[in-house]
């Protein structure tokens, strides 16, 4: 038996998975026109490799991948480019961005498809076929596959408990295709040098486990085992599966690799299995339709596919009043049901009043402890509600607001109804903007005092040759005075300077003339030190 | 728009609330068989009171009045109140009682949520120190009959001497602390009228059925075992480590713990969220002071019952002891949490 460990808090909602996880994932038809965005990963953005008119094959790079952290983008099926241009994007803030507008032929011919055996060619090759096949956490967070599996690690984690509930899209994938998973996992396992793989599956999808376990033993992998773990949510949380699989809690601040393990979402093993053994790369997902639907289901759906098209295929119900992308306990709500299908979208769930009912109005907080008892970060919600509100973000993030996932688990208890998480979502961007602003104020302070300084020297140095040249005219007509002199009475001043051994006599009133002028300039420059420094603490105390 | 979670789990402050007021009546139940009706009236004369008293302020504060009035918070504190209060208290002592609670205690510091103290209790150390002699008076326990104590409740004349008597705790410490008497616990104990098998005559079973109560509160997880176990816990350490050292000064656990507000205190008031502390640790550091203050007011004080004082003096300790006792953020050493 498998030692499994408890992670803290945890919620059960009804998991309402049954109508879609009995339908069959089916291949969802090609739309009029497909949006790809260019912006494919959590990191960053892909450099636009094509123009509008272009005709291009599936599979074929639109956007190569910029930097370490960038992803590649494909076109998702054979067609024409009609366009380039701005479009929003699945974003709680319906933020736009460049995106290919591509008219498919219906061909989905395929460009050049080249197999890697991933044990026998070199691990780099393998990664670069990752980020070149524009592999990023099809889990939801879309983070690059290729640079989560640089780390060296003794276990390997796959993600299928699929906590949130409604979702069914990662269920089927196993059920239906868990061979692949397997060999995807085997892939990573390789790169990464894990000892062991562990698959964790909620214990709620017993199915998805034993097909899973079916094509463990077919493929004959001794290191590789299939995990039930307790249905709770968020157990599919990166922290919680790790928790509730090896024990190890990871802080905020610090990543799977630095305690050994590492965790991928099975969709995305299945994909990195894809592009390596087939030479695919990832051009579409299964997209789960769950909720307020005529037909749930599971569709596997070309990346770039208007979130209208999907929802067509399962007939929202009438009274269907929002769509959300993502499940029930974090997704969003989808501004715009124009914004295309992207890597990251693993549900589009239709909302009525009826199926979830509109809060009852919000109450003040009574301080009675269930957000506590249910935050699986143990953390105290209520404190950082108070802080929050408060808007005491100093206090805030020494109550370790950061360490919050909003999984939202304390609002979804919470029975004064306090949408908790929207409070702790406002306090962390309050507190990242104050930083950015701390930052721009700080360089522009740097930069003023530079100019100050600058400018003091400056006038300094102005000061300091006016005074040499004074000094110089000053000397020059002391030497002509003297010369003067000298010549009037030669004997006793000649044998003033004579009794000097230092100076000579012809040296004698240059010297002295510049050591005159040594000592306006000294004055000079010691006034510009004055002055700098009272620039300087006023600079600071206006600061 | 409303953001993530999309579903929330049914609950509601007002369920809280009536399962709290559900959870008092077995104690209520007990409380009429052995001590009359009159508690019945209290009750709704500090309801009634409680509710207006709540709309009244709602209204000039400008916030919505049915929903807060709806909350069941206003009727909790009139039940703990009409509790703690004497049966045969007059009307207008529960009334003022219950405008305290609510206009002072509960709305001058901002409402529900907000106030730093137990309503209740504010209401009943502010009248206790105000009116000690009729916050004292306790109807004998065999004389139950509903008419005097109405006339005790809403009649002026108070002729009372025939029907009250001292509350156990009070008799207990009036004899201990009397030199003449020169009586031991265990005579006074056995002999006394007011006194029963367990606690106090009557209020033993008073005492079981807020036990009763409380227990039904933890199974439907209204309140955690921390605060009773630790205040039941510390009680009886306390009592029982005095009694066995010097058993004709101080009384045992038992004594304690079904006599006056003890069991009221641990499952209904100690448990108040707003005025009490909110981490695991913290509740039984709370419970525990309270336990520990309760059994030194009753031992040592001038008052019959120290349950009020001891959760208003923890009260005032719980922003401490909550900002001291805060729990190990996941994945972090006990070090770091703030």
């Amino acid at each position: 038996m498998f030692e499994l460990f408890r992670f803290p808090g945890g919620v059960k909602p009804v998991s309402n998975k049954q109508s879609s996880a009995d339908a069959a994932i089916v291949a969802a038809p090609l739309p009029d026109l497909l949006v790809v965005p260019f912006r494919q990963s959590a990191t960053g953005s892909a450099t636009i490799q094509i123009q509008a008119g272009d005709r291009v094959l599936k599979g074929q790079i639109i956007g190569a991948a910029e930097g370490a952290f960038g992803t590649t983008v494909h076109a998702p099926t054979s067609g024409t480019v009609r366009a380039l241009e701005s479009r929003p994007l699945p974003h709680p803030s319906g933020l736009a961005a460049p995106c290919a507008i591509i008219e498919p032929d219906g061909a989905e011919r395929w460009i050049e498809r080249v197999p890697l055996d991933p044990f026998v060619c070199d691990p780099a090759l393998v990664r670069a076929r990752i980020r070149d096949a524009g592999i990023v956490g099809l889990g939801g967070a879309a983070f690059p596959s290729h640079v989560k599996a640089q780390a060296s690690i003794d276990t390997l984690i796959l993600n299928g408990a699929e906590c949130e509930p409604w979702i069914t899209c990662d269920d089927r994938l196993m059920r239906e295709r868990a061979a692949d998973i397997v060999a995807g996992g085997a892939i990573v396992r390789h790169l990464m040098g894990a000892r062991r793989v562990l698959i964790g599956v909620e214990d709620n999808k017993p199915e998805a486990a034993a097909a899973l376990r079916a094509a463990v033993k077919t493929a004959g992998h001794n290191d590789m085992q299939v995990v039930g773990v307790p249905t709770l949510y968020p157990a599919g949380g990166e922290k919680q599966l790790i928790r509730v699989l090896t024990g190890i809690e990871i802080p905020y601040g610090k990543l799977g690799p630095d305690f050994g393990v590492q965790c991928f979402n099975v969709g995305t093993v299945y994909a990195v299995a894809r592009a390596v053994l087939y030479g695919e790369a990832l051009v579409a997902r299964i997209v789960t339709l769950a909720g307020n639907y005529a037909t749930p289901g599971n569709h596997e759906v070309p990346i770039g596919t208007p979130i209208d098209a999907l929802l067509a295929l399962g007939q929202p119900k009438a009274d269907t009043d929002r769509i959300v992308m993502g499940g029930p306990m974090m997704g969003f709500v989808v501004p715009d049901t124009g914004v295309p299908v992207v890597k990251a979208t693993n549900c589009l769930l239709a909302m009525s009043p009826a199926l979830f009912p509109p809060p009852e109005p919000e109450m003040p907080c009574i301080r009675c402890g269930a957000c506590t008892r249910a935050c699986p970060m143990v953390l105290q919600p209520h404190e950082l509600y108070w802080f929050a509100r408060a808007k005491n973000f100093g206090k805030a993030q020494e109550y370790h607001l950061f360490d919050c996932i909003e999984c939202g688990c304390c609002a979804y208890v919470c029975p004064s109804r306090i949408p908790l998480v929207d409070y702790y979502r406002f306090a962390k961007s309050e507190i990242r903007a104050r930083e950015r602003d701390r930052i721009a104020a700080d360089r522009a302070r740097e930069r003023h005092e530079f100019r100050q300084y600058r400018e003091e020297r400056e006038k300094a140095e102005k000061a300091a040759k006016l005074a040499a040249k004074a000094a110089e005219t000053k000397a020059k007509l002391a030497q002509e005075e003297a010369l003067k002199a000298t010549a009037d009475t030669a004997g006793p001043k000649a044998d003033v300077t004579a009794e000097n051994p230092l100076l000579g006599t012809d040296a004698t009133a240059q010297s002295g003339a510049s050591t005159a002028a040594d000592k306006l300039a000294l004055i000079a420059a010691a006034q510009a030190r004055v002055a700098a420094k009272q620039a300087a603490q006023e600079s600071k105390d206006s600061a | 728009m409303h953001s993530s979670p999309h579903i929330l789990k049914p609950a509601s402050v007002r369920s809280v609330m009536l399962k709290v007021l559900v959870a008092l009546l077995p104690g209520i139940v007990a409380y009429v068989w052995f001590f009359g009706a009159a508690i019945l009236v209290q009750l709704a004369l500090a309801s009634v009171a409680a509710l207006l008293a709540e709309a009244l302020v709602l209204k000039a504060r400008g916030k919505p009045i049915r929903i807060f009035l709806t909350d069941g918070s206003a009727l909790v504190t009139a039940w703990l109140i009409a509790l703690t209060f004497p049966p045969i208290a007059p009307w207008w002592l529960t009334v003022v009682g219950v405008l305290l609670a609510i206009v002072v205690a509960k709305h001058l510091f901002g409402g529900l949520g907000q106030n730093p103290f137990n309503p209740a209790m504010v209401a009943f150390c502010a009248l206790i120190v105000a009116y000690p002699q009729l916050m004292s008076q306790w109807p004998r326990a065999e004389l139950n009959a509903l008419g005097p104590m109405l006339q005790a409740i809403f009649g002026g004349d108070r002729q009372l001497d025939a029907m009250i008597m001292a509350t156990p705790l009070d008799a207990l410490r009036t004899v201990l602390r009397d030199p003449e008497q020169n009586a031991s616990i265990a005579g006074i104990l056995g002999s006394h009228a007011t006194f029963g098998n367990v606690g106090g005559r009557g209020w033993e079973w008073v005492a079981a059925g807020y036990l009763l109560g409380g227990l039904w509160l933890l199974q439907q997880r209204i309140i955690t075992w921390h605060v009773p176990v630790a205040f039941i816990v510390t009680l009886t350490v306390i009592a029982t480590g005095f009694n066995v050292a010097m058993p004709e000064r101080f009384v045992g656990a038992n004594f304690h713990l079904f006599t006056g507000g003890a069991m009221l205190g641990a499952f209904f008031i100690a448990t108040d969220p707003v005025s009490g502390a909110t981490t695991p640790l913290g509740k039984l550091i709370f419970a525990a002071g309270a336990a520990l203050l309760t059994w030194i007011i009753r031992s040592f004080g001038a008052y019959p019952d120290g349950m009020a004082f001891a959760i208003l003096l923890m009260n005032l300790f719980v922003p401490l002891i909550d900002m001291g006792t805060q729990p190990k953020v996941f994945g972090h050493d006990r070090k770091s949490a703030p």
